[in-house]
């Protein structure tokens, strides 16, 4: 193990390219590599497909087509996350997981953040449009 | 594995204890990975912008009569293509292996260009519809919203191009495989990116107006 860890003594090589990639203790092929990644690809068509495909049925109830959408987004985020950018549970990979869920954070205050504020002010504002008929 | 042992073990990974530095590979992708989280940070406040403007239609066209989704599926299937083929590139240059290098890389920008073109043609339908940004805040919004997503997809482009030359004259150096590593990273994330793209402002978006939240 130390060996294959001395400090960027290119040991590594082959094992190059994701963010954490696997520690140096487990070995994967290039065939387990390569189903990996066709899972991957395979869930990510299949929560698309599902996506467009929720998108233009009339089997969902319609109000929580949002909802469902939205759902799905997450689920293949999560899908490319773990398959392609490889952010896994290894020790290699804490950095990673921490600034992620750092980044999840400040995206959630900003998005619903501004939506919450902004639904406040078009509530207690009259709006131009009202404004400009009232002077007329 | 008792407890002790799975500590012991922690210990003796690189960057934690008893393991030493991590590797730079590590290092490289950690701080690649920041960047990256950074530019997430700039879109969700464009999502932020868009989801806040989106009813600010200045009696111009809504999204409900402006956006084919068969176009987005179109551009849904490329950009996914072209993430799967970045993945193979990378498998590629784990095997030093020039040829499917150069081919995977190949594809992936092919498959690029493909997702560029049509959003092009869309957006310059949308212009010619009178449906361009200065129409209405919502049009403003939605242009710099996918337009910021398609500049990153084009200097992903040009990146790439960079790379495949990198590759063809320096070889499988460690250097050039780092910024391959960041390269790969990048064009995943874009892929993420639109993820939100086509399932928000596209499938949502276009929802019937008493079907949206």
């Amino acid at each position: 193990m130390t060996n294959e860890h001395e400090f960027d003594a290119g040991s590594n090589v082959g094992k190059d390219r994701a963010v954490g990639a696997e520690s140096a203790g487990e070995h994967r092929t290039l065939g387990q590599e390569f189903r990996g990644y066709a899972l991957g690809l395979a869930l990510a068509v299949a929560l698309t497909a599902a996506s467009f495909w929720v998108r233009g049925t009339h089997l969902v109830y319609g109000p929580s087509l949002a909802v469902a959408l939205l759902v799905l987004a997450v689920a293949q985020m999560g899908i490319h996350l773990i398959f392609f950018l490889h952010i896994t549970t290894d020790p290699d990979n804490t950095n990673n997981v921490l600034a992620l869920a750092f980044g999840v954070l400040i995206v959630f205050l900003i998005v619903f953040g501004s939506l919450w504020v902004m639904e406040h002010l078009n509530h207690n504002m009259v709006s131009t449009d009202d404004l400009m008929r009232m002077q007329r | 594995m008792s407890a002790e042992a799975l500590i012991d073990a922690r210990s003796q990974v690189t960057g934690h204890g008893a393991g030493g530095p991590a590797p730079k590979r590590i290092i490289v992708g950690y701080g690649f990975w920041i960047f990256l989280l950074s530019d997430v940070i700039m879109f969700s406040s464009f999502f932020a912008a868009y989801a806040v403007l989106f009813k600010n239609t200045a009696g111009g066209p809504a999204a409900q009569q402006l956006f084919d989704l068969h176009n987005t599926a179109a551009e849904t299937a490329c950009l996914l293509g072209s993430t799967f083929t970045c993945a193979m590139a990378g498998l590629a240059v784990g095997e030093r292996n020039q040829k499917w290098t150069q081919l995977a890389l190949l594809a992936t920008g092919l498959l690029g260009v493909a997702f560029i073109s049509l959003e092009l043609r869309e957006f310059a339908g949308l212009v010619a519809r009178g449906a361009g940004p200065t129409r209405s805040a919502f049009l403003s919004s939605f242009f710099t919203l996918v337009g910021c997503h398609g500049v990153h997809v084009t200097v992903g482009l040009l990146w790439l191009g960079t790379m495949m030359a990198q590759f063809y004259a320096k070889g499988f150096r460690q250097n050039i495989r780092h910024r391959f590593l960041c390269f790969s990273l990048f064009w995943h994330a874009l892929d993420i990116i639109w993820v939100a793209i086509f399932s928000l402002v596209y499938l949502v978006g276009t929802l019937p107006q008493e079907l949206l939240p």
